[in-house]
């Protein structure tokens, strides 16, 4: 369509009509939660907004590269770490990434009222909260995913049992999925009733770091008094202490010493727990989401 | 085809506020203005027709899909401007329109295109790669409009697009909207608490006041010809109204320079410049009089 023939100019204002494909829920789903996890590590954002997650997976990245470096070049017959205490090991370093990623990831869509712009389109409610949880399940699994398959490539460039750290890796990476799966949990509900974001971040990072600190010391006192299955249970109150359980007693790591809850039971309990802290992740954010008015 | 058909449509919430009561309606295709003072159930209306919040009793279709049922497929084809700030100050007007474009079902290649129209159609040009957060308010509307236009909906509900901005921002956004009816071939849902905004670029008017209906016409119909002249002249208004009487014209002086005079036929306006010829007094004015919207109101409030 043109117009301008009063003026004798051609502008071309015209507006072109859509005839293309629309695409459907699975699509939509999809192009959110990817967006949100490239979001997490400051991909499509400015420049600044990389800075951070880049560098602690660059250095939670880097020991993982040593330690197989020098296990490639010293020869030795085993890796020096378990693929399941790597991340436990480093956990100060994936709370902070957490603390910093989680909010960006839900606070901002929520303070600024973004999130009526999506709830005026076809998603639902559970489709937008299913791809916030996916996306920051996700990051969470990259960042502490890449060190377990540097170490992995090491220990087969190395020419170690390939048996014995095949299952190893994959015991790693099935504790970091149920690892990021709680951390997700958690810090995606705290961000979502903490609008503002430096609140959340200050929230998100106490809360993972104090529970820790509360579980590693009720379990040293419970130790030395000799009361070893309450040293156990305290695993309880952390979620890398929990998942640390759930690997050794389901997953079969070794436990390397720490402090374990007695038998099948101790298990079983904190499997469960691992799912309610998602279940009861999952229904807050539904509640918390349609509450929201567009 | 109307766009839009509210059926007897109430919404209360908790039994006790009524938010909307007996709603009937039909928006036909075109530019409908949706008028009513603040708290009128304007915002509400929208939220039922976009499928978001359950009417209590009564229903409503939006091209011709039921809001009860049919909400994700009304929202697919409808776009939203919120009354409200919803923009994200650290993304570039491109980044968002493009993701909201993507989140309404678009390919990306697609997403990216029509980001790229939508953005030159409503005049933001090298500031869409700058971050929203130091855009002025016309530009922060200039961006919720996009975004409702991005995936080429049949129909833009816009939630008092005129808020915050200057008389000069008001005229462009007015034009726009114009010009998406007339130009674009998407209908509009316009709401305003001001009557006179509207008449301009509506050709439908539907005013609420406290949930209920007042009144739902075309503007034409609303602002039509009346059967009176105004007459400006130079001073004097009083003796030329008089003059009128005395030859059986019905006239009455409005003011020292202006008077209001019954149109009967083409002799009146034979009758209007003898009077003023014969009083020697200049005539500045001479016009039909035309209903205003305002008129909906006063004749609601004080019926004649």
């Amino acid at each position: 369509m043109t117009s301008g023939a009063d003026t004798g100019a051609i502008h071309d204002i015209g507006y072109r009509k859509y005839d293309g494909p629309r695409l459907g829920s699975a699509y939509v789903f999809r192009a959110l939660t990817l967006n949100s996890l490239r979001g997490t590590f400051g991909l499509g954002r400015s420049a600044r907004s990389k800075v951070m997650p880049m560098l602690l997976l660059a250095i939670l990245t880097v020991p993982a590269l040593l330690i197989a470096g020098i296990a490639v070049i010293g020869g030795a017959e085993k890796l020096p770490v378990d693929y399941t205490a790597y991340a436990i090991n480093l956990q100060v370093l994936v709370s902070v990434f957490v603390a910093a990623q989680a909010p960006q990831l839900v606070s901002r869509d929520l303070r600024h009222r973004v999130v009526g712009l999506y709830f005026s389109r076809p998603m639902s409610h559970g489709d937008y909260v299913r791809a916030k949880l996916l996306a920051m399940t996700g990051a969470i699994l990259v960042l502490t995913g890449l060190p377990l398959l540097v170490l992995y490539v090491g220990a087969l460039l190395g020419k170690m049992s390939i048996g014995s750290n095949t299952q190893g890796f994959l015991r790693g990476l099935a504790g970091a999925v149920v690892l990021s799966a709680v951390l997700a949990a958690i810090s995606v509900t705290m961000s979502a009733f903490t609008t503002r974001r430096g609140l959340g971040v200050a929230a998100i990072v106490t809360v993972l770091l104090v529970l820790s600190g509360v579980s590693g010391t009720v379990s040293a006192i419970a130790e030395q008094q000799g009361n070893s299955s309450l040293a156990g249970w305290a695993g309880l109150l952390s979620p890398y202490s929990l998942v640390y359980v759930v690997e050794a007693k389901v997953l079969g790591a070794d436990a390397n010493g720490a402090s374990m809850p007695p038998g099948a039971i101790g298990g079983v309990v904190f499997c469960l727990a691992a799912v309610a802290i998602v279940a009861g992740a999952y229904a807050l954010l539904m509640l918390r989401y349609r509450r929201v008015s567009v | 085809m109307s766009t839009v058909v509210l059926r007897d449509l109430t919404k209360t919430y908790g039994g006790k506020v009524t938010a909307l009561s007996g709603l009937s309606a039909e928006l036909p295709a075109g530019v409908t203005g949706l008028v009513g003072a603040n708290g009128a159930g304007k915002s509400t209306l929208i939220r039922i027709l976009l499928g978001l919040t359950p009417a209590t009793s009564g229903g409503a279709s939006v091209l011709g899909l039921d809001v009860a049922t049919q909400g994700p497929e009304i929202r697919g084809r409808v776009g939203y401007m919120p009354e409200h700030d919803c923009l994200p100050p650290d993304m570039t007007a491109t980044e968002l329109v493009v993701h909201l474009g993507r989140m309404s079902g678009l390919p990306m290649t697609a997403a990216r295109e029509r980001t790229a129209d939508i953005l030159r159609l409503v005049s933001l040009h090298e500031e869409r790669y700058r971050p929203i957060g130091g855009y002025s308010t016309g530009m922060r509307q200039r961006v919720k409009l996009a975004q409702a236009l991005v995936h080429d909906p049949a129909l833009v509900l816009l939630d008092e697009p005129t808020n915050g901005l200057d008389p000069a921002g008001r005229d462009d956004m007015l034009d726009l909207i114009a010009r998406i009816g007339a130009l674009f071939g998407i209908s509009v849902v316009v709401t305003s608490h001001l009557m006179g905004e509207l008449e301009r670029v509506c050709q439908h008017i539907v005013v609420i006041d406290g949930g209920r209906l007042l009144r739902s016409a075309s503007t034409v119909d609303v602002t039509a010809v009346t059967g009176r002249l105004l007459v400006e002249v130079g001073d004097r208004a009083t003796e030329v109204a008089a003059h009128l009487v005395a030859v059986g014209v019905g006239a009455r002086a409005i003011s020292a320079q202006s008077l209001d005079v019954e149109l009967v036929d083409d002799a009146t306006y034979d009758h209007i410049r003898d009077a003023v010829v014969d009083l020697g007094v200049p005539m500045v004015r001479l016009q039909r009089a035309r209903h205003h919207m305002v008129d909906l109101f006063r004749d609601e409030q004080e019926p004649a």
